[in-house]
C-alpha cells in the first residue's frame, strides 16, 4: 500500500499531538500561576505554625517559585521531557507513578463501562431503528433523551441507595474491602466493588450510541438495496444482519471511541460517588488540596487519553472503511 | 385531552409545549425567590422526617425543609446557568464572526475549538475553578469559558454557508463593505441560531454546575445549591435517608429536561429547516 501516505498521516498526527500538549500545558500553567492558592501553604498544611517564614522561603526557593512564570514553565517542561513530572504533594510519590497506579484502577472501571454501554447502546439503537415509530422506539428514544438531562452522579447515588444500602448486594464504596491486604483480595471481590460505578458510567454512555445507531439504521433501511432485499423476501433480523449491520457498526464504534472525554468526565463523578480510588478521584483531590504537579500531570494525561480515542475513531474511518480507504488518506 | 392534542397541528402543539415549559420554569424561579428565610430555618424537632404532607420532600438532619432548599437551589442553578450561557453565547458569536474574517482567523478559531475540546470537560472546569479559587465567580467563569465550542462550530458552519450564498456575492460585487454585509446579511440569519443555542446551553451549564459543585469546587457549602445538597446527602445515605438525594436530583432532572424541551421546540418554531428534521 501507500507507505509514504501512512507515514505522512502518522507524522501529521504526532505533530498535532505535540502542539496540542504544548498548548494545553501553557494554558493550564498560566491558569495555575494565577491561582490564589499558595502551593507552599498547601504543602505544609496543618503544620503551618511550626514552619517559620525562613523555612517557607527556603521551600519556595527550592521549588523555584520566586522565578518568573516563564522560567518556571521552561524548567517544568524540561523535566517533563526527561520523564519527570515532579512529586505529588498529597501522595508524596512521583506523579508518574501515582498516575500509572490510579489509571489502572480507572481503566478497569472505564473499560468495563465503555464496553457495556457500547453493546447495550448498539442493541437498543438497532431495536429502536427496526421498530421506528412504534412504542418500543418511543420508549427507547424517551429513555435516551431523559438520560441526556440526568446528572450522572445522581444516578450513582440512586444505585448506591438501592443496591448497597437497601438490598445490600454490593459494597458501599472503595475499590477493595477495607482492612485486607492487597494480595489477599480475590478477583470476585474486586468485581463486586467495580459493578456499581461501572453500571453508573455505562447508563450515562448508552444514549449517544443508541440514538446514533437508530438514525443510521433508519437511513440504511430506506436505501435501495434494502428495498431490493425486502423484495426478495428478507425481513426482520436476517435483513439487518445481512445488509445493515456492517454499515452501521463502524460509525457507531468510531463515535464510541470519540467519546473518551465524556467517559473520563463521567468516571471523575462516578469515582467520587463510590470513593473508588481511580484517576478521577485523584484529580478532584489534587484540585481541592492544591497539588499542582499532580493536577498538571493528570491534565496532560487526560488530554493524551482523549486524543488516543479520537485518533482511533479517525483511523477506523480512514483505514478500515473500504470506501474511504480507496480515495486516499 | 388526547383528542385535543391530536387535533392541533405541529405549530400549535409546538407553541403549547413552549408556553407550558415557560410557565413551569417561571413557577420554579418565582417560588424559589418568594420562599422566605424561615422556611429554610433550622428546626431540630423535625429533623430527619420522611416526606409527608407538611414536608413534601422531607427534612434533613437539621430539620430544614428539603422542598424549600431544593427550590432555592434550582433558582441558584438557573441564575448560574443564565450568566454562564449568556457569556458563552457572547464568546461563540465573537469567535464565529472572527472566523468569517479571513482564512487565517478561521484556522485559528478551529484550532481553539479543538484545543478546548481536547481536555475532558470536567478536568478543564476543575482547572479553571482552581485558578480562580472556587466560589460563585469560579463556576460562572469556568462554565462560560468551556461551553462555547459546540455553538461556535454551529455558527461558523452556518456563516460559511451564508457567505457562499449568491445574494451575498452580488451584494459584495455591488460594492457593499464587509461590515455592511455582516450586519445586513449574516447577522439576521444568525439570530435564531444564537437564541436557540443560548437556550440549549442551559441544560449543559446547569448539569455541569451541579457536577462541579458536587465535587467541591463550585458554590460554597452555605448555599443550598443542588450539588451541595447532593454531596451532603452522601453522608446520610447509609442511614436510609433516601429522600435527601432522590427529590433534589429529580427536580434538577425535570428542570434540565424542561429547558431541553423549550430549546428543541423553539428550534422547530424559529428554524424550521433544521428543527423539523428528526
Amino acid at each position: 500500500m501507500h507507505y509514504t501516505q501512512i507515514a505522512r498521516y502518522i507524522l501529521k498526527k504526532t505533530i498535532k499531538l505535540a502542539t496540542l500538549l504544548i498548548a494545553v500545558s501553557i494554558l493550564s500553567f498560566t491558569l495555575i500561576s494565577y491561582s490564589p492558592i499558595d502551593p507552599v501553604h498547601s504543602y505544609i498544611g496543618a503544620d503551618m505554625t511550626r514552619v517559620g517564614p525562613e523555612q517557607r522561603e527556603a521551600i519556595a526557593e527550592y521549588w523555584g517559585l520566586n522565578d518568573p512564570p516563564v522560567q518556571q514553565y521552561l524548567n517544568w517542561g524540561k523535566n517533563v521531557l526527561q520523564g519527570d513530572l515532579g512529586t505529588s504533594l498529597l501522595y508524596r510519590s512521583p506523579v508518574a507513578d501515582t498516575i500509572a497506579e490510579r489509571f489502572l484502577a480507572s481503566l478497569a472501571l472505564m473499560g468495563l463501562a465503555w464496553i457495556l454501554s457500547g453493546i447495550f447502546g448498539f442493541l437498543l439503537g438497532i431495536l429502536a431503528g427496526m421498530k421506528e415509530g412504534t412504542w418500543v422506539d418511543r420508549l427507547i428514544k424517551g429513555y435516551c433523551f431523559t438520560l441526556a438531562s440526568t446528572p450522572a452522579f445522581w444516578v450513582g447515588l440512586l444505585l448506591l441507595m438501592l443496591f448497597s444500602v437497601w438490598l445490600g448486594w454490593f459494597p458501599v464504596g472503595l475499590g477493595s474491602p477495607a482492612g485486607v491486604l492487597a494480595e489477599d483480595i480475590s478477583f470476585i471481590e474486586r468485581l463486586r466493588h467495580l459493578a456499581l460505578p461501572a453500571l453508573t458510567l455505562s447508563i450515562a454512555g448508552v444514549a449517544n450510541v443508541a440514538l446514533h445507531t437508530r438514525q443510521k439504521l433508519i437511513e440504511v433501511l430506506e436505501s435501495d438495496y434494502v428495498r431490493f432485499a425486502k423484495a426478495k423476501g428478507e425481513n426482520g433480523f436476517t435483513l439487518v444482519w445481512n445488509h445493515a449491520l456492517r454499515n452501521i457498526a463502524l460509525p457507531a464504534i468510531s463515535l464510541h471511541f470519540a467519546s473518551f472525554g465524556e467517559l473520563f468526565g463521567g468516571a471523575v463523578l462516578a469515582e467520587q460517588v463510590f470513593s473508588y480510588p481511580g484517576l478521577g478521584q485523584a484529580v478532584v483531590q489534587a484540585g481541592l488540596g492544591g497539588d499542582v504537579p499532580l493536577l498538571l500531570g493528570i491534565v496532560l494525561f487526560s488530554t493524551i487519553f482523549v486524543f488516543i480515542g479520537n485518533f482511533i475513531a479517525d483511523l477506523l474511518y480512514k483505514v478500515i472503511d473500504p470506501r474511504i480507504r480507496k480515495v486516499d488518506i | 385531552m388526547r383528542g385535543v392534542i391530536s387535533r392541533l397541528n405541529l405549530r400549535q402543539r409546538t407553541i403549547t409545549r413552549i408556553i407550558l415549559s415557560i410557565i413551569v420554569l417561571i413557577g420554579i424561579v418565582s417560588s424559589g425567590l418568594l420562599i422566605d428565610a424561615d422556611r429554610l430555618s433550622i428546626d431540630l424537632e423535625m429533623k430527619n422526617s420522611a416526606p409527608s404532607l407538611e414536608h413534601l420532600f422531607g427534612t434533613d438532619w437539621l430539620g430544614r425543609d428539603m422542598l424549600a432548599r431544593t427550590l432555592k437551589g434550582l433558582t441558584l442553578s438557573m441564575s448560574v446557568g443564565l450568566l454562564a450561557a449568556f457569556f458563552s453565547t457572547g464568546i461563540a458569536l465573537f469567535l464565529a464572526l472572527l472566523a468569517s474574517w479571513n482564512k487565517r482567523m478561521d484556522q485559528f478559531v478551529t484550532w481553539l475549538i479543538d484545543l478546548f475540546l481536547s481536555v475532558p470537560h470536567i478536568v478543564l472546569l476543575i482547572l479553571i475553578s482552581f485558578a480562580l479559587g472556587g466560589g460563585f465567580n469560579g463556576v460562572v467563569i469556568g462554565l462560560a469559558l468551556t461551553h462555547w465550542p459546540s455553538l461556535t462550530r454551529l455558527l461558523r458552519a452556518e456563516m460559511l454557508q451564508i457567505k457562499s450564498a449568491e445574494y451575498v456575492g452580488i451584494s459584495h460585487r455591488l460594492g457593499k463593505s464587509r461590515l455592511w454585509i455582516a450586519r445586513h446579511h449574516i447577522f439576521p440569519h444568525l439570530i435564531p441560531q444564537l437564541f436557540i443555542g443560548f437556550i440549549l446551553l442551559f441544560p449543559h451549564a446547569i448539569l455541569h454546575e451541579a457536577a462541579i459543585t458536587f465535587l467541591g469546587f463550585g458554590l460554597s457549602t452555605e448555599q443550598p445549591a443542588i450539588g451541595v445538597i447532593l454531596s451532603e446527602s452522601m453522608r446520610y445515605l447509609s442511614t436510609g435517608l433516601w429522600w435527601l438525594a432522590f427529590f433534589p436530583g429529580l427536580s434538577l432532572l425535570i428542570m434540565v429536561a424542561l429547558f431541553d424541551l423549550l430549546g428543541k421546540n423553539l428550534q422547530t418554531l424559529l428554524d424550521p429547516f433544521h428543527g423539523q428534521k428528526r
